[in-house]
């Protein structure tokens, strides 16, 4: 084993040391050792993607001495590296673009406590990006929804508390379904571990045994992992935790922690129990749930009369096209909702920061009343909230338009009933993003001065400045690198079982 | 056209806000106890002002039918899964028969190979501890990020107003048995009992039945049963929220440490110089003991301080 390739344990186990320190740290030191945390995680991130993109081929670190099926392990590919240095970026941009905002709404005998969140929830992302286990993947969801949960209510609001009360208990029910689901699976193959357990299952298909609890258990892992991300009918708890956490929350929130628990549904279907079970019609109503919440939350987001409630709508809508991608059960369909996680994840981390900066000048509301012109105010967070914007909505250039591409691309491929539908909602729900997207953003620049045009709090806020600068590249080069970020997903694809 | 809308109204409203009227008199109250803001922090722009009409729910008006409606859905759906996990269950393989599993090699495996790579004794230990290792190091920082949570929203630990302080003692006198004789008596002769008997699960963890997370919980019953009937004053001359501190973090840097250095020498292939000893004989099984050990004093921790947490928010 090479020394690169131990990176993986100590980006896991790192972050638990961290939170470990950070928990009896003074607040500046413990958020010091945070952002040095996620700066580490980006660095070792790139490293193995290069490493293995390079190599070629995937490998398994095993954890401890005995291997699997016996103990547990890590399986590392270029998907795993692509994900996971996706994740980070974001990361390390969602905590410096929130940074000002987060020394504000943390109190700062609390921010010790708000890091440790944040170290966990690196350990446990990245435990669950490279695991191939069935179980630890549960263990750090748990770990994932408590963080979520006090990065939701750190900021000590009356409103927040009533959010994360409603997250927590939408999450665990998720959770719960998603436990019953991976029990039953073990009860009938007495595995853990993907490989194993996709041998099984497929043995089981093979003769016929045991159908239904088998099919029963992959209903209840989607609707498990649905409910955890919001999927259409399962997004109520959504809106107010994105909406009224603090910046750096909501960013972690919809662009990590949901696309997180979705990266592992796809290793479970595409790794693990295999495409014999979801053959059998859970796809097409994935497909179908999808569609619907692909249209209505773009309709519950025209329907928002504030910024960030309707930023945050707009990820119900989002969320549909990587189920949607995941749902025709193809490897197109598949790097295509793999894409979407990476492109939807750097636009809207920036649309939740720059929607607070522009927020900030003007008086503390974001209603569409009170943001006219604001982009004039804060020229750089109206940019950056411009951009990602048109990201969404699929203008070239732009990582959303790429991955709208690819999605059809994939439906093309269908050619079956779906391939119709599936345009034409992409053609719907284009119209639909525009309506509430570009109106935000031309209202952004829309005359208007209710607020004076002042010296911008921009000027000293360097974090915010760089950050912005740098999600705007991350799209920039999503949009036009996509061919080669693609050709990067479809390698991984192939080492990926 | 205008009924559909208003209906279509309705639906919305419950679906972003909820129709309930607990919800909605939990968010007034907690909307009215705000603690004023800290005058020190830096509110120039008068950030939170919030504007009424945008992110509250509006006054929810009852609508006696669709709420009756909405229960029985509820039923109806919760009674429906129950059927469906229920049908399932029918065609599972039967309960603690040898031969159902499709592939029973795993726990043949562990019981053959448990005693003689491990050293534990108690098979179980030896397969949370050393094989799944990993998935037990993680649930031991499930604990402690339970800990930090419960600290975060209710530690009134450099609270600026010290009125809150005073209050929730205050408050925590009405609950605090003082001077409870019986309480005190059963408490002098179960407290040392019970430590004893938690330190003996932790240690004979990889030798019997037991460990680090049942002999701490043990442990931490103890200490929860002395702070009843003694109150705060005694238990703080030995443990206070320096020690609780000191013991967790402690506890798990080395739990940490411990398992990174077993996984990196397992991956490597390298020798990792920790014998199994002699089994059977306390100091044996390798790293099983510390780590028992550790795992113990974090649950132990967790246990007390979860309940003085929510007891009074402080130690």
């Amino acid at each position: 084993m090479k020394l690169w390739q131990n990176l993986p344990l100590f980006l896991i186990v790192l972050p638990l040391m961290c939170a470990v320190i950070c928990s009896v740290l003074k607040g500046k030191a413990a958020r010091g050792v945070m952002t040095a945390l996620a700066s580490f995680a980006c660095v070792a991130m790139s490293v193995i993607l290069l490493m293995t993109a390079g190599q070629g081929k995937s490998y398994i670190y095993v954890m401890g001495e005995v291997g699997a099926p016996f103990g547990n392990e890590l399986k590392i590919g270029v998907i795993e590296g692509l994900m996971g240095l996706g994740f980070s970026l974001v990361l390390l941009f969602s905590i410096l673009g929130g940074w000002r905002k987060l020394t504000k709404d943390v109190a700062p005998q609390r921010m010790n406590l708000y890091a440790t969140m944040v170290c966990l929830l690196v350990s446990a992302m990245m435990a669950i990006t490279f695991t191939n286990d069935l179980f630890t993947a549960y263990v750090f969801i748990e770990i994932t929804t408590i963080a979520a949960c006090a990065l939701i209510c750190s900021t000590n609001k009356g409103r927040t508390f009533f959010a994360a009360t409603r997250y927590m208990i939408m999450n665990l029910l998720g959770s719960g379904l998603f436990l019953l689901g991976l029990s039953i699976l073990y009860c009938i193959t007495g595995h853990l571990l993907f490989p194993q357990l996709e041998e099984s299952v497929k043995a089981l298909m093979a003769k016929g045994e045991y159908k239904i609890p088998l099919s029963l258990a992959a209903v209840l892992m989607t609707l498990g992992v649905g409910v955890k991300s919001a999927l259409y009918p399962f997004h109520t708890w959504l809106p107010n935790a994105y909406a009224s956490a603090t910046p750096t929350s909501s960013a972690l929130l919809s662009s990590l922690i949901s696309k997180m628990y979705i990266f592992l549904l796809i290793k479970i279907f595409f790794r693990a129990a295999g495409a014999e079970i979801f053959a059998q019609g859970i796809g097409d109503v994935l497909f179908v749930f999808s569609l619907v919440g692909i249209i209505l939350g773009s309709v519950d987001a025209i329907r928002e009369h504030s910024m960030s409630r309707m930023v945050a709508y707009s990820s119900v809508s989002q969320i549909g096209y990587i189920f949607l991608g995941i749902s025709l059960g193809t490897e197109a369909g598949m790097a295509a909702a793999l894409f979407h996680i990476l492109a939807h994840s750097a636009a809207k981390s920036m649309l939740f920061l720059s929607a607070n900066k522009l927020r900030e000048v003007s008086g503390g509301s974001d209603a569409f009343r009170d943001i006219r012109a604001s982009g004039l105010r804060a020229p750089l967070a109206g940019l950056a909230f411009g951009v990602g914007a048109c990201s969404l909505v699929g203008v070239p250039l732009l990582g959303g338009f790429s991955s709208k591409v690819y999605l059809a691309q994939a439906g093309l491929l269908l050619g079956d009933w779906r391939t119709t539908v599936l345009l034409l909602t992409l053609a719907l729900s284009t119209v639909l993003n525009v309506a509430y997207m570009l109106r935000t953003t031309l209202t952004l620049y829309r005359p208007g001065q209710r607020y004076p045009l002042t010296k911008s709090p921009l000027a000293k806020d360097a974090p915010f400045t760089g950050a912005m600068i740098a999600l705007v590249l991350i799209n920039i080069v999503l949009g036009v690198g996509g061919g080669r970020v693609m050709e990067l997903i479809y390698q991984g694809i192939a080492m990926f079982n | 056209m205008r009924k559909k809308n208003k209906a279509l109204a309705h639906l919305q409203e419950w679906l972003e806000h909820g129709d309930n009227a607990l919800e909605v008199e939990m968010e007034e109250e907690l909307e009215e106890e705000l603690p004023p803001e800290a005058p020190e922090e830096d509110h120039l722009e008068r950030e939170e002002k919030e504007d009424p009409r945008l992110n509250t729910p509006k006054k929810l008006e009852k609508h006696p039918a669709f709420e009756r409606w909405y229960r029985v859905a509820a039923v109806v759906v919760c009674l429906l899964l129950v059927g469906i996990l229920l049908f399932a269950a029918v065609h599972m393989p039967n309960f603690g028969q040898a031969d159902t599993l499709v592939d029973s090699e795993l726990s043949a495996f562990y019981v053959e190979h448990t005693l003689e790579e491990t050293g534990a004794v108690n098979i179980i230990t030896g397969i949370i501890l050393d094989y799944r290792g990993f998935d037990t190091l993680g649930e031991s920082h499930v604990l402690f990020i339970g800990v930090c949570t419960v600290l975060l929203l209710l530690s009134i630990k450099g609270e600026k107003d010290q009125e809150r302080r005073i209050w929730e003692d205050a408050y925590d006198r009405n609950f605090e048995p003082r001077h409870d004789e019986i309480l005190q008596t059963c408490a002098r002769i179960l407290t040392p009992l019970t430590l004893v008997f938690g330190i003996y699960i932790i240690l004979n963890g990889h030798l019997s039945p037991g460990g680090g997370f049942s002999g701490g919980a043990v442990l931490g019953a103890g200490l929860i049963l002395y702070q009843n009937a003694f109150g705060y004053q005694k238990i703080e001359r030995f443990f206070t929220f320096r020690t609780f501190k000191a013991v967790s973090v402690m506890s798990l840097l080395l739990y940490s440490c411990a398992k990174g250095y077993h996984f990196f020498t397992g991956a490597n292939h390298l020798e990792s110089g920790i014998s199994p000893g002699v089994a059977g004989n306390i100091f044996s099984a390798g790293l099983l003991l510390p780590l028992n050990f550790v795992v113990g004093c974090v649950v132990a921790c967790t246990m007390y301080a979860l309940y003085t947490m929510f007891r009074k928010g402080d130690f």
